[in-house]
């Protein structure tokens, strides 16, 4: 096993460039008002980031639209590790079904 | 709650809550060293990527635009435009974060990825946020990323094809939960329906991650346009009552 040196500088600027990031937004919470409309935006934040990432995908075709739907189905009732296993097999089974 | 919160049974719900994500991240993990191994990365470099980068989106983005020597300044600054996300999720965790000391949130927040922070913010609505759940979730996932990815570039092209079984779709499954996590009533509706039009279009408009920020933005503006600035706070969610 070997660690090239230009691989490890690209993987730790890649780290400073993330934890960057992690950490601004910590830095940047202190200086913004706790009310009104910059409250509801945060609230907002968690569905709309969650939804956004993954949007794409369920919305592909079909086969993922249909395993979407069930997958918010199961989401209702069921906890989360019953609702992976759901998607993942409703996943193969549309897209054996529809392509 | 019938007995009070301690670091111990806060740590063990972390674990138990993070355990699904844990799960469904396995097959990802395994791509992502296996193309790795194809770019010729040793498992050594993934071992560090995946500790010192750990963040899964920029890490399959980097290893795309992978060459030899490596182009640094370029896989920096995709990893930067990739996870610019954080920023929106550092802002909003960082106000349930009054039991972390200032080391605590600074060290905390290299452990944060979409699914310990979704986790963290949905437990904020219910009793407030310690650092043993945060840890504890948040390294049985790091731990568990280190594992797998490894194991992808030692057992090589395993899962070539994780789409013929629907194990990609792991992913969207956890995350379709964890957001139904945040469904307030209607109010909901038009920020989940903003964020996934617009994430969709700029998805398939322009390339790079810009669609999460893109959607994120498209949500939060929603939310802020049909809610009026002087509402007051929403009902909390039906759980026990925890701290005084």
């Amino acid at each position: 096993m070997t660690l090239d040196p230009v691989n490890l500088l690209a993987i730790v600027a890649m780290g400073l460039a993330t934890y960057t990031t992690r950490a601004a937004g910590l830095l940047l919470a202190d200086r913004l008002p706790r009310t009104g409309r910059i409250r509801v935006a945060l609230e907002a934040l968690p569905p709309a980031v969650l939804t956004a990432v993954i949007a794409p995908a369920v919305l592909a075709g079909p086969a993922e639209m249909l395993a979407g739907a069930v997958t918010v189905a199961a989401a209702f009732r069921l906890p989360l590790l019953a609702v992976v296993a759901i998607g993942v097999a409703s996943a193969a089974g549309f897209r054996l079904l529809v392509g | 709650m019938l007995a009070p919160p301690s670091p111990s049974s806060d740590a063990r719900a972390g674990l138990a809550d993070v355990l699904p994500a844990t799960l469904a991240v396995i097959p990802f993990a395994l791509l992502l060293g296996g193309q790795a191994a194809q770019k010729g990365l040793s498992a050594l470099d993934m071992l560090a990527m995946s500790s010192i980068v750990f963040a899964g989106g920029s890490q399959f983005l980097a290893v795309g635009l992978w060459t030899d020597p490596a182009p640094w300044a370029a896989l920096a600054l995709a990893a930067f435009l990739i996870n610019l996300r954080h920023v929106l999720m550092g802002a909003s965790l960082a106000r349930k974060l009054d039991r972390f000391p200032a080391w605590q949130r600074f060290a905390g927040a290299h452990l944060m990825t979409d699914e310990t922070w979704a986790l963290a913010e949905r437990r904020a609505l219910d009793r407030p946020l310690t650092p043993a759940y945060w840890f504890a979730a948040g390294a049985l996932l790091f731990v568990n990323w280190q594992i797998w990815t490894v194991l992808g570039v030692l057992l090589g092209g395993l899962v070539a094809e994780p789409e013929r079984y629907g194990f990609d779709f792991a992913f969207p499954a956890v995350f379709i939960a964890l957001a139904l996590g945040f469904w307030k009533g209607w109010r909901t509706g038009p920020v989940i329906a903003a964020s996934a039009l617009t994430a969709v279009a700029v998805h398939a408009l322009v390339p790079g991650a810009w669609y999460v920020i893109a959607g994120a933005l498209a949500g939060i503006a929603a939310a802020v346009l049909t809610t009026p600035a002087d509402a007051p706070a929403p009902a909390p969610a039906p759980a026990e009552e925890t701290a005084p």
